[in-house]
C-alpha cells in the first residue's frame, strides 16, 4: 500500500500517535468534565470563569494539551473512517486529514488563547 | 429429536449475482448442515456445487454461511441452527463466488503469502536440532495460535476485510504471529514490515468476530494485538521498513 500514500512506518507511527493521544484524552476529558460540573453546580458566571482562566498558565497549559491531543487523535480516526466508508486512500486523503488537524488545532488554540488573555 | 420431519432450505445458486432456491429436506437425528447440502446435491439437484472433504472438522473446506454466520457445515448440527425449521445457506462472504456454495479462496491464501506466512529457516541439515523450550514464552504464544486450518471462517466474518479489500485479515495475521514467535525463523524483520500499517494488523478494529467464530477456538484478535505492539515498537525504534527482501 504505497500509491502516493504514507510509508508503512509512517502508518504505524500514526496508529501509535492515536493510541498515545487517546491516553492523554482520557485524562483530559475527566478533568474537563469535573471542571464543567463544578462550574455549573456552583453557578459560576462567565465573568467568574474568565476571572479564573485569565492569566492562568495552569489552565492554559491544560487546555493546550487537550487541544493538541484532539488535533492528533480525531483526524487519524477520521482517516480510517473515510478510507473504510468511502474507499478513499492515498495522498489526497492524507492531505485532507492534515488540513483537518491544522483546523482543529487552530480553532482550539484560538479558544485557549482567548480565555487566557 | 426433530419436531417436524422436513426442513425448508434456501440455498444460494449462481455467482456474485444469483438467487435463492428452496429445497425441502427430510430431517434426521444428528443431521449436520453438510448432510443437508449433500442430500440436496445427491437426491434433489445434482447441479448444486459445494466443497467438502474430511467431514470431521479437520480440513476446513466445508465452511459456508449458515443463517448468516460462517461455520464449518460438517461440525454444525441442524438442531443447533435451524430456527423454525428453516436454513439459509450461502457461500462464505468476502470472497469471490465461483458457483453456488463454492468460493474462490485465492485472495485468502494470497494474503498469507503477502504476510510472509512461510517459515524461513536459517539452518541446514548440517546443523544440530534447534532447541525450543516448550515452556518458553515464544513457544507458548506460537502454540496458542498454531492450530489454524485455513478454513476462512474468520476472514468471512471480519467487517474490516469487507471495508478494506487490501486488509490481510485475521488468518494471515495470526499465521504471521506464530512465525514471529518462532525463534528459528530468520525473516521476521521483513515479515513485521509486511503485516504492519493500514492494510495490516493496525487496521484491525478489535471487533473479535474472528475470535468468536473460529471453530478451532483460536484468538486471532490476540495475535493481531501482539503484532500491533511489536510493529509499533519497531517503528518507534526506526526498525520497521517498507523494504521487503526477496
Ligand atoms: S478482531 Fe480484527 S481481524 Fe478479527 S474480526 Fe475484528 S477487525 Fe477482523
Ligand atoms: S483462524 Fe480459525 S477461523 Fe480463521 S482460518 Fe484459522 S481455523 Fe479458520
Ligand atoms: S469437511 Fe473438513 S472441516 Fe468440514
Amino acid at each position: 500500500m504505497s500509491d502516493g500514500g504514507l510509508s508503512i512506518r509512517a502508518q504505524v507511527l500514526l496508529w501509535t500517535a492515536q493510541r498515545a493521544s487517546a491516553v492523554v484524552l482520557a485524562v483530559c476529558v475527566i478533568i474537563h468534565l469535573v471542571t464543567i460540573i463544578y462550574a455549573v453546580r456552583n453557578g459560576l458566571s462567565a465573568a467568574e470563569i474568565l476571572g479564573r482562566t485569565r492569566g492562568s498558565y495552569a489552565w492554559a497549559g491544560f487546555y493546550a494539551i487537550f487541544v493538541a491531543a484532539v488535533a492528533v487523535h480525531a483526524p487519524i480516526g477520521l482517516r480510517s473512517v473515510l478510507s473504510e466508508s468511502f474507499n478513499w486512500r492515498g495522498a489526497s486523503l492524507d492531505i485532507a486529514v492534515m488540513v483537518m488537524a491544522l483546523a482543529l488545532a487552530l480553532w482550539g488554540f484560538r479558544a485557549v488563547y482567548s480565555v487566557f488573555i | 429429536m426433530a419436531a417436524s420431519s422436513t426442513l425448508a432450505v434456501s440455498v444460494w445458486r449462481g455467482k456474485e449475482s444469483g438467487r435463492f432456491q428452496t429445497f425441502e429436506v427430510p430431517r434426521h437425528e444428528s443431521q449436520t448442515v453438510l448432510d443437508v447440502v449433500t442430500h440436496i446435491q445427491r437426491a434433489l439437484d445434482s447441479t448444486l456445487s459445494y466443497r467438502f472433504s474430511c467431514r470431521v472438522g479437520m480440513c476446513g473446506s466445508c465452511a459456508m454461511n449458515v443463517n448468516g454466520r460462517a461455520r464449518w457445515t460438517c461440525r454444525t448440527h441442524v438442531a443447533e441452527v435451524a430456527a423454525g425449521d428453516r436454513l439459509e445457506i450461502t457461500p462464505l462472504a468476502n470472497l469471490p463466488v465461483i458457483k453456488d456454495l463454492v468460493t474462490d479462496m485465492t485472495p485468502f491464501f494470497d494474503k498469507w503469502a503477502k504476510a510472509r506466512g512461510r517459515f524461513q529457516g536459517g539452518r541446514t541439515r548440517g546443523h544440530d536440532f534447534a532447541r525450543v523450550l516448550p515452556e518458553s514464552r515464544e513457544r507458548r504464544l506460537a502454540d496458542a495460535a498454531i492450530e489454524c486450518i485455513g478454513c476462512g471462517v474468520c476472514y468471512s466474518s471480519c467487517d474490516v476485510v469487507t471495508w478494506n479489500p487490501d486488509y490481510l485479515g485475521p488468518a494471515a495475521l495470526n499465521r504471521a504471529w506464530t512465525l514471529l514467535n518462532d525463534v528459528r525463523d530468520t525473516d521476521n524483520r521483513a515479515r513485521l514490515g509486511a503485516v504492519a500499517g493500514d492494510a495490516g494488523c493496525h487496521a484491525c478494529h478489535t471487533h473479535m468476530n474472528c475470535t468468536e467464530r473460529c471453530p478451532m477456538k483460536l484468538a486471532p484478535t490476540a495475535s493481531i494485538a501482539g503484532l500491533k505492539r511489536a510493529a509499533a515498537l519497531a517503528a518507534l525504534k526506526g526498525e520497521l521498513g517498507d523494504a521487503v527482501t526477496k
